[in-house]
């Protein structure tokens, strides 16, 4: 008895399971190559497709589109309209329509940019973003092993100068640090779900994502706050002049050796410098847009402006009628290039200023420098500094700078 | 080293003073978008 039951029992959910297929999809049914399609033929300028648009009506307008329609040929129906045509008037916003929800994001029910969003962020952004940051760092491989550490040539002299003042050294740090949470987090954002799921599974991947995303989102103040700090303190320091000229036309002497004569930052740093302000600044300004949804519109404006200049005409014109959501999706993809470029430079940065140059980390470590170095790289600002040294006058004054420290 | 050092921790700090301040402040985006013209008919 008891097994009867059981198996009537185990009968009684197995045979309706059995009996749905897990694909099964009505006839008519758009797929997502549907929609992709369509938003590319509108892309290329195909209005055609618009006419399963335009023929959203009753019953008989969706029979005629064959949309909508049930496994027995009917359809789901509310008074005399299809749901296929107010989805369809949802889409396009062509419903007069009114939500309980206010807000610019909320009358926006569907929005198929989004896919193509999707699409570029688990595509082109991946593989370009993730490839460019292999090859910086197989090209940085390469030079190293063409050209080798870059020694200090000349004999040393033990004594230091100040390069780098604690402050200085502080809010480099800040920025340092600040940027390297971010840049690990950034990625784990990207790539945690293809990279950390398949190998550690979901229930590591989710805590992680968990840490990722408050790390990501509340570290981000003090890189705004170190950017800050590092554009007043050095920008008179990093404006080109023509001594930047020359260090160019020569490469900085990485190529062909010698020394090329350079004040207190070099042609290469300066652009370093200004790299990291202005992609910085970009960064901060997407990243607050994303951190505050739908408060920081920024592309609608932005696109307006490279219209007006011309610019936007290079890319088909840019659209300036931007929904809430389209506009985050921007910024997450600047957000997302914009770091990947930052990145890449990064990684030149920290090699120069590591293993690539004998000495160089020294100005940011310990904030003095070895005297030969500063000659060697910086010759105009090791002879204004020695000079300032040397000078009897400044001696008696007691400058932190005037009393030659041996080299640690 | 010392100073690398200090420099991340006050970034860490500042992290959490950010978290603490936001949620003190009287101010949400989505209690904001959705606070005028609530209809519930």
């Amino acid at each position: 008895m008891i097994r009867a039951l059981l198996l009537l029992f185990t009968l009684a959910f197995a045979v309706p399971a059995a009996a749905q297929d897990s694909d099964f999809v009505p006839a008519g049914t758009q797929t997502v190559e549907d929609i992709m399609a369509r938003q590319r033929a509108l892309a290329d300028g195909d209005e055609s497709v618009r006419a399963v648009r335009d023929r959203q009506g009753g019953p008989d307008e969706a029979v005629a589109d064959g949309i909508g329609l049930t496994a027995d040929g009917t359809m789901g129906q509310t008074n005399d309209w299809s749901d296929p045509g107010i989805w369809r008037g949802v889409r396009y916003d062509d419903l007069d329509m009114r939500s309980q929800i206010r807000g610019p994001a909320a009358t926006t029910l569907i929005q198929t940019g989004g896919m193509e969003w999707l699409e570029r962020r688990a595509g082109p952004l991946r593989v370009w973003g993730g490839g460019l940051l292999f090859f910086t760092l197989v090209a940085l491989g390469i030079f190293f092993l063409l050209r080798g550490r870059i020694r200090i040539d000349g004999p040393r002299t033990g004594r230091t100068l100040v390069r780098f003042r604690v402050y200085e050294r502080f809010a480099h740090w800040l920025l340092a640090g600040s940027f390297l949470a971010l840049a690990v987090t950034g990625l784990l954002v990207l790539f945690g779900r293809i990279a950390i799921i398949p190998i550690f599974g979901h229930e590591v991947w989710g805590p992680v994502a968990i840490v990722t995303k408050w790390v990501h989102n509340n570290i981000s103040w003090a890189f705004m706050l170190a950017l800050v700090m590092v554009f007043v303190l050095w920008v008179l320091q990093n404006i080109p002049d023509r001594s930047d000229w020359q260090w160019l036309k020569r490469a900085g002497g990485i190529f062909g050796g010698g020394h090329v004569p350079a004040k207190k930052f070099n042609a290469g740093q300066k652009a370093i410098f200004w790299a990291v302000i202005i992609l910085g600044a970009s960064l901060s300004v997407s990243g607050l847009s994303l951190l505050f949804p739908f408060e920081m519109p920024l592309f609608a404006s932005t696109f307006t402006h490279l219209n007006d200049w011309g610019i936007g005409g290079l890319f088909g014109g840019l659209p300036t009628d931007l929904a809430p959501q389209e506009e985050m999706q921007l910024s997450q993809l600047w957000h997302g290039i914009v770091a990947f470029v930052m990145i890449a430079i990064i990684f030149a940065h920290i090699y120069l200023g590591s293993i690539g140059m004998e000495g160089a980390y020294d100005a940011m470590g310990k904030g003095r420098v070895e005297e030969q170095w500063a000659r060697e790289h910086h010759s105009i600002w090791a002879d204004k500094v020695m000079a300032e040294r040397d000078d009897p006058r400044r001696k008696q004054t007691g400058s932190p700078d005037a009393n030659p420290t041996p080299a640690e | 080293m010392k100073t690398m050092l200090s420099a991340f921790a006050v970034a860490i700090l500042i992290a959490f003073a950010a978290q603490y301040t936001f949620d003190a402040l009287p101010f949400s985006s989505a209690e904001r978008q959705s606070a005028e013209n609530v209809r519930l008919d």
